[in-house]
């Protein structure tokens, strides 16, 4: 590395929906890198020491908890493990992520969307006698490897990269997207939940559903957890399709 | 005014707050949960290593119960615990897994068979039961004589986090997301709700309610660097001190984590050391054997953290452009088992590092992680001085940690508090009608609608970012792993002034709704005086006791420090919190105060604790005849809620 730090040039995304007159537009930040700085880093830095009213998510910051999304020179990805040092040209262009309602700048409002796609997927257990369980009693076994493989899919962080990177979904505002696939692929995977096939097709059996799907697969290409996307969506047309 | 109305107000959307929520819905009672963030990205997620619970099915966990989970638990709280706090969370802990379970949590399960395992360095093959095959397996942690930390991989708490969460919306719990708490209604005594702001319009609406449980975990963004998320400010547990009327208990207990990344301080789980991980320092040395040849890497995290840091300040650190920092060695584990077990460190170590752990070695220090202390509770989870106040998870001292926290207690904590204090909140939900005046909701509406007002005229004052900033390197600096008076009486003194700065804050970007200099400007007032009240705690607190170590009071004074530490702030033109102290009652202990098995023993006896023992003695005498539930009942007799008092059953052993 040379002595001298590199300036960073940061073009972000600012506009304010709730400030009377406020205009969309790109607004230049300098800031000096120093070394590991990540995009978490910078953005609080300018925060501080520059513009007070930047909106930005974050709240692990450490790539857990799927906050900070955006589209970083053009491609989205979560913007805490981002490293600026990655960009060899120090240019950086922060967008907010697509498809989602913008609360401000670089904030968008992933928590509706993702509790819609809960409750429409109905993304819980469903056991008619989950509630007469004797806790007291040993819990029913598993196998271990189908536990393994639920975990699998159950690393979605619901940081909505996915649903940004859809075509499908920029066609179809109803498309329920691949956070949504995955959800009911591990749903479907799991033994505990007594859903039937018939049940799931109700769910997902059209085109704003797994029919629907292009199979562009920018949610397989752009998942910050190398979620198996492509796999699962061919899995379950096949298994939807297999139905009627 | 906008006023909303319910019965069960829960102020947090992590595991404790959602379990609370859980608990109330199901006993019929109308619930609102408020949450700074969509429920599923609160740092309850971010808990990587796993739940303690006495399942006793891995081969490694066999003889485990509830009996010596509790003697791990005192243990590693240097007896500041409450016990019989501990006694109902090791009671409950079991079927809270066994809960989760049935609500889709996919945890690691029993392989029937042989497998090789790293235990002191060593690979060794362990034989597990068939019998046991497809059960909840565990593994080691610190502090522990059992293995009985059950995980999923190392996600544990995105898991469990996201099975609540959907167990709070098929429930159809609303989660009023981006609104924070600004303050508690309160009046004669009880609590009637909160003030709170919507991040999004800046509005502010009265939530009204019959009990209000404060769920909004810990304060470790009080100190600069720290692996707590950055929303892990104490706001909740600050809005309770602000009432004048509720207590904090034991704000010094601050809990350091060995193996935070250097320079971020993100987390790697205890884990790795669980697993097999070893401690290395700048000649690639293990040392932690000769400081604890019994425990080794897997002592409490307290001790590891003092022994890693005595052991730095011997020369024997890695030197960087951050500081001196040790080795985590995770390498002798292997690619196989560090893809499947510990894959979240990986990805942190390959991002944050740009390390490949199977091969290289992570560069990690003591790093701020736990807050022990809290919002003061009783048993029941509420307030013994502010009725209707309720706290359960790490924003309480429900107190089943004293002054060190096991690694694996916290999630389990989480979700076993929310399990029985939920019930609680429902039984003073059913016994209460809500009666408070509109006057006094406007008046505290009113309140912070002026305070407002003021930072948004002002037109010259303080720069909230750097009161922030000034107030995390005085705790980064001196209260800190190692205190001491002096650095902590000057502590004290710096603190109370930028206090007194926080009164006189200005802002530049001077609107009403979302803005985050504003949030700012509302939280750190409230931070300043949560930092003084550890600070000041820990300045009076003459004695060292598990993570509260003061270099000029080395011993564990039991005689005179057996007590618990209470704040309250009287009110807001004052400069420093009153504290209290309430004694942890020796004559009442199923186990009195003696030594922990690792760290320095070094502890003055308390006068009870031999009449105490002899005590004991005398009932299993006397009870010859009685099993280990009898006499637990004799000799700690504890309120767990009817539903949850049945024994529970291990594989092997049945219901003994």
């Amino acid at each position: 590395m040379s002595d001298q730090a590199r300036v960073l040039k940061f073009q972000i995304f600012r506009y304010n929906p709730l400030k009377m007159g406020d205009k969309p537009r790109m607004v230049t930040y300098e800031v000096t890198e120093a070394p590991g700085m990540t995009i978490f880093i910078a953005l609080n830095e300018i925060r501080e020491t520059q513009d007070p009213s930047l909106q930005f998510d974050f709240v692990c910051r450490a790539g857990i908890c799927g906050s900070c999304a955006m589209v970083i020179n053009g491609q989205p990805d979560l913007a805490c493990r981002t490293l600026t040092a990655n960009f060899a040209g120090g240019e950086i262009t922060l967008l907010p992520l697509p498809g989602f309602e913008l609360i401000g700048d670089l904030s968008v409002n992933t928590g509706k969307f993702m509790r819609a796609m809960s409750e429409r997927v109905e993304s819980w257990i469903h056991d008619l006698h989950a509630d007469e369980v004797n806790y007291d009693a040993l819990e029913e076994r598993m196998d271990p490897d189908v536990a393994d493989e639920i975990y699998e899919l159950e690393r979605c962080v619901e940081c909505g990269a996915c649903v940004s990177a859809c075509a499908t979904k920029r066609m179809r505002p109803d498309f329920l997207s691949a956070v949504g696939f995955m959800r009911l692929a591990r749903f479907a995977l799991d033994p505990r939940d007594k859903r039937t096939d018939d049940e799931f097709y109700e769910i997902m059996g059209n085109d704003d559903g797994v029919f629907g799907c292009m199979t562009l697969l920018g949610c397989e290409d752009y998942c910050p957890k190398d979620l198996p996307h492509q796999t699962q969506i061919a899995y379950l047309r096949r298994k939807m399709a297999l139905i009627r | 005014m906008k006023v909303i109305y319910t019965d069960s107000l829960v102020i947090g959307g992590g595991l404790a707050g959602l379990r609370v929520a859980i608990a109330s819905m199901q006993r019929g009672y109308d619930t609102i949960v408020l949450s700074l963030i969509p429920a599923k990205r609160s740092h309850s997620a971010a808990a990587q290593g796993g739940m303690q619970a006495s399942l006793g099915a891995c081969i490694k966990g066999d003889g485990d119960d509830e009996d010596v989970h509790f003697g791990d638990t005192v243990k590693g709280s240097d007896w500041g615990c409450d016990q019989d706090v501990a006694r109902m969370f090791v009671n409950t802990a079991p079927k809270a897994i066994r809960q989760l379970a049935a609500w889709g949590v996919p945890w690691s399960r029993v392989r029937g068979g042989d497998r090789e395992v790293i235990i002191n360095g060593e690979k060794v093959t362990i034989t597990e039961k068939h019998e046991a095959h497809g059960l909840i397996t565990a593994r080691d942690f610190g502090g522990t004589k059992k293995w009985r930390t059950c995980f999923t991989s190392d996600g544990t708490g995105h898991t469990m986090l996201y099975a609540m969460d959907n167990k709070a919306i098929q429930l159809g719990i609303p989660v009023h997301e981006r609104k924070e708490a600004l303050a508690l209604i309160h009046e004669d005594g009880v609590c009637y709700g909160a003030i709170v702001r919507d991040l999004i319009t800046g509005e502010l609406i009265a939530y009204v309610a019959k009990a209000t449980t404060i769920a909004t975990g810990g304060y470790g963004r009080l100190y600069s660097v720290t692996t707590n998320a950055v929303i892990s400010e104490g706001i909740g547990t600050a809005i309770a001190l602000e009432t004048g009327v509720a207590t904090l208990g034991n704000m010094e207990a601050v809990q350091f984590h060995p193996t935070a990344i250097v320079p971020v301080g993100i987390l790697t789980t205890e884990g790795c050391r669980g697993d097999g991980g070893l401690l290395l320092d700048n000649d690639g040395y293990r040392f932690m054997p000769d400081y604890e040849p019994e425990k080794k890497e897997l002592a409490s995290r307290d001790v590891v953290s003092r022994r890693m840091t005595e052991h730095m300040r011997k020369g024997k650190g890695v030197p960087s452009p951050y500081g001196d920092h040790l080795w985590l060695d995770i390498t002798l584990l292997g690619r196989k088992h560090i893809e499947k077990n510990l894959r979240e460190v990986k990805e942190i170590c390959e991002y944050f590092l740009g390390i490949d752990p199977v091969k290289e070695y992570i560069p990690v220090r003591p790093t701020q992680h736990y807050s022990m202390g809290g919002v003061r509770t009783n048993a029941t989870g509420e307030s013994p001085t502010l009725k209707g106040l309720f706290s359960a998870g790490e924003a309480a001292c429900w107190d089943m940690h004293g002054f060190n926290r096991l690694g694996g207690n916290s999630v389990a904590e989480t979700v076993v508090a929310g399990m029985l204090v939920g019930e609680f909140v429902a039984d003073y939900c059913g016994a209460n009608a809500l009666n408070v005046s509109t006057a006094t909701i406007a008046h505290f509406l009113k309140k912070e609608e002026k305070k407002i007002t003021d930072l948004l005229v002002r037109d010259f004052g303080e720069n909230p970012f750097a009161l922030k900033a000034e107030m995390q390197q005085i705790m980064m600096d001196k209260v800190g792993i190692f205190r001491n008076g002096p650095d902590l009486e000057k502590a004290v003194e710096e603190l109370t002034v930028l206090n007194q700065r926080a009164r006189h804050i200005a802002l530049r970007n001077r609107i009403s709704s979302s803005n985050p200099e504003l949030v700012e400007a509302i939280r750190i007032p409230k931070m300043i005086k949560l930092a003084q009240c550890v600070a000041y705690g820990a300045m009076l607190r003459t004695e060292s006791r598990g993570a509260h170590a003061r270099e000029d009071y080395p011993e564990r004074n039991d005689k005179e420090w057996l007590k618990r530490t209470l704040a309250t702030w009287p009110d807001d033109s004052t400069d420093l919190p009153d504290i209290s102290y309430e004694d942890v009652d020796v004559m009442k202990m199923e186990m009195p105060p003696g030594s922990r098995g690792y760290g320095v023993d070094n502890i003055i006896v308390h006068p009870d604790a031999e009449k105490r023992m002899a005590q004991i003695e005398e009932i299993k005498k006397a009870n010859s005849a009685a099993d280990r539930f009898e006499l637990q009942q004799l000799l700690n007799p504890t309120p767990i809620p009817e539903k949850f008092k049945g024994k529970n059953e291990r594989i092997g052993r049945g219901y003994k």
